[in-house]
């Protein structure tokens, strides 16, 4: 006979494999995951591809792709490399999309907590300024915020995390609201726990998934922005960029239209990753939200 | 003896107040970004004459009310905000109200064009979606709506251009209208819905995944409620319920989203404007950006908020009169 080890309970798998079973099963994420690791090594390989500089002429003006293999995916009428170009652009979305997104997600927990834990008149005051913010189209303020500050890489990102908090800021708040009538909230408080902990020890730890989710939507939105105001040419002219590559094809449409058309389909692939990611994440975290 | 005011109206005089602050802190909002802006009025006046001397410039401050403290400015920009007076674009050499007023039909129009398109085929493809749940239809319609919004307006703007316009030379690549036309009457009417054709599906196309999306999740939760149920076992057929019982109610959140994403829409107007040459004020904005031109930059944005106000309530007085459950107290 051997040894009964089935009689034993299989062990309990941990919380990242549970989440990435959900993930999983999710179709349409993995591809997403997928896409976005393309992005991901894109970015980091950057430098293998053009080790100089993206910005310099590679090849004769106006090659069309998959011609002369030194340049796979053709040149503009500058003559620069548009894989190189493709490569370091990645860069720059990836970049400015996370930091726009950290300080976006960083003020709506902010705003979001302090509205959704106090209520009250501080609820009031911080809604009215969050409905001020959502009143104002934000393409708008966004370019008046280029305008005043400049169009340098980190005033860009600054300035997209500064039009983009009120949905998050919106999304906590509602999560705090819930949470703050639980009865382990009631406990917490009956133990002395002061606000501060309460905030970010007790309630802010339950609200994090959502918010996780969200963080893809809001990056996904931060790469549109960021493109849209390269391609108005109100980007940093220092470093090569989807959108600012687009505007540059706009010229040249009628004649050598794929280069518009290739940075145009790695934004959209980029932003498309961005949003089955998110439903992946909403599956794995939220398992018990309807769809 | 008063009146009775009836419930709606009192309920739309509360919303407006609702408003009062909002409008206060945009117009202190505005007088902040005015203020961090390098340079000030008098700046854009002496650069404009080329130069003047140490004590005229003073003069001019004092006439401008630059040297008051900045309290007292901020009480006067908003006074003037209030008069939609925007003050003097140093570009356009005119009052800021009146170039504005010049530009605002064009992005009305367009709004309203984009807006309708984006809502109309967003909730058809949403409930369509949703009666087929799960289904190969409802996977290539959210598919669909997926590719839609990570699709950049100015992107599909350029192969939209590229392909109706350069190779088949169906549309127009730009401007609300043929110049040396002179078309009235409905060719005039024809010839502007021609124009208006690409920037409408590159504006709509983002929104209408927003409505689809809503639309879908929206029917789905109200198909599972009692009512629904009832109106079935009482023999109403599947068109009669989604049309008479379900889409009433599923469009409540819809229409609320239809308010809320007016702002964006008319954020989108500045790419779509700019790249189809529609002389609107998404346009102005771009070019008041490149051309520093601060005062007409402050107006678009205190202009298109007040628009965003009025939309949001009128969308508000819908949703009151969509669902009854809402007191009008």
């Amino acid at each position: 006979m051997t040894m009964a080890a089935t009689d034993l309970p299989p062990p309990e798998p941990s919380r990242p494999v549970i989440l990435w079973r959900r993930f999983r099963r999710n179709r349409a994420a993995l591809l997403g995951l997928f896409l976005f690791a393309i992005v991901v090594i894109m970015a980091l390989t950057a430098g293998f591809i053009e080790p100089d500089d993206s910005l310099r002429r590679a090849g004769v003006p106006l090659t069309a792709p998959f011609i002369n293999w030194d340049t796979p995916l053709g040149t503009d009428q500058l003559g620069r490399d548009i894989l190189a170009m493709l490569f370091y652009g990645a860069r720059i979305s990836l970049l400015v999309g996370v930091v726009a997104t950290l300080i976006s997600i960083g003020i709506g927990i902010v705003i979001g907590a302090l509205s959704g834990y106090f209520g009250g008149w501080v609820d009031d005051v911080l809604m009215r300024i969050t409905e001020a913010f959502q009143t104002i189209p934000s393409f708008v303020l966004l370019l008046t915020l280029v305008a005043i500050l400049g169009s340098k890489i980190e005033w860009i990102a600054l300035a997209i995390g500064v039009v983009s908090w009120t949905a998050p800021a919106r999304m906590v708040r509602a999560e705090f609201m819930s949470l703050r009538d639980r009865e382990f909230v009631d406990a917490a408080r009956n133990l002395g726990v002061s606000n501060t902990a309460m905030i970010f020890k007790e309630i802010m730890p339950n609200a994090i998934p959502p918010i996780i989710v969200y963080a893809s939507v809001v990056m996904a939105l931060s790469i549109l922005l960021e493109s849209a105001l390269a391609f108005l040419a109100l980007g940093d002219p220092n470093y090569a960029s989807w959108g600012n590559m687009i505007g540059q094809g706009r010229a040249v449409l009628r004649s050598a239209w794929y280069c518009a058309a290739i940075p145009g389909v790695a934004i959209v692939l980029t932003v498309l990753s961005f949003s089955l990611l998110g439903e992946g994440l909403n599956d794995a975290l939220n398992p018990r939200q309807k769809k | 003896m008063s009146l009775p005011i009836p419930p709606i109206l009192s309920y739309a005089l509360r919303r407006l107040f609702q408003a009062v602050p909002v409008i206060i802190l945009i117009m202190i909002g505005t007088f902040l970004l005015l203020k961090l802006a390098p340079g000030d009025t008098v700046d854009a006046l002496v650069g404009d004459m080329g130069g003047a001397d140490a004590a005229f410039i003073e003069r001019l401050r004092a006439e401008y009310g630059l040297d008051q403290s900045v309290w007292v400015q901020l009480w006067r920009y908003m006074a003037k905000l209030a008069m939609f007076d925007f003050g003097w674009s140093f570009v356009y050499e005119q009052p800021v109200s009146r170039i504005l007023l010049d530009r605002l039909g064009t992005t009305l129009l367009l709004m309203a064009t984009s807006l309708s398109m984006a809502f109309t085929i967003g909730i058809v493809l949403g409930a369509i979606a949703a009666r087929r749940a799960y289904s190969l239809t409802d996977n290539l319609i959210s598919t669909l709506g997926l590719i839609f919004y990570a699709t950049p307006s100015f992107f599909l703007s350029l192969m939209m251009i590229l392909l109706f316009s350069v190779k088949l030379g169906w549309l127009p690549v730009g401007g609300i209208k043929t110049i040396t036309g002179f078309y009235t009457g409905w060719d005039h009417v024809a010839d502007v819905a021609r124009h208006l054709i690409m920037p409408t599906a590159a504006l709509s196309l983002i929104y209408l995944s927003f409505y689809l999306r809503l639309m879908r999740a929206s029917v789905l939760e109200v198909a599972e409620l009692d009512y629904v149920r009832t109106a079935r076992a009482k023999g109403a057929g599947e068109t009669r319920l989604m049309v008479h019982h379900i889409m009433r109610n599923a469009l409540l959140p819809v229409v609320t989203l239809l308010g809320l994403q007016f702002s964006t829409v008319l954020g989108g107007s500045v790419v779509v404007e700019t790249i189809f040459t529609l002389p609107g004020l998404g346009q102005l904005a771009y070019q008041s950006v490149i051309q520093r031109d601060m005062n007409t930059l402050m107006g678009i944005i205190f202009l298109c908020s007040i628009i965003v106000v009025v939309v949001n309530f009128l969308t508000d007085l819908l949703y009151a009169r969509l669902d009854s459950r809402i007191q009008l107290k």
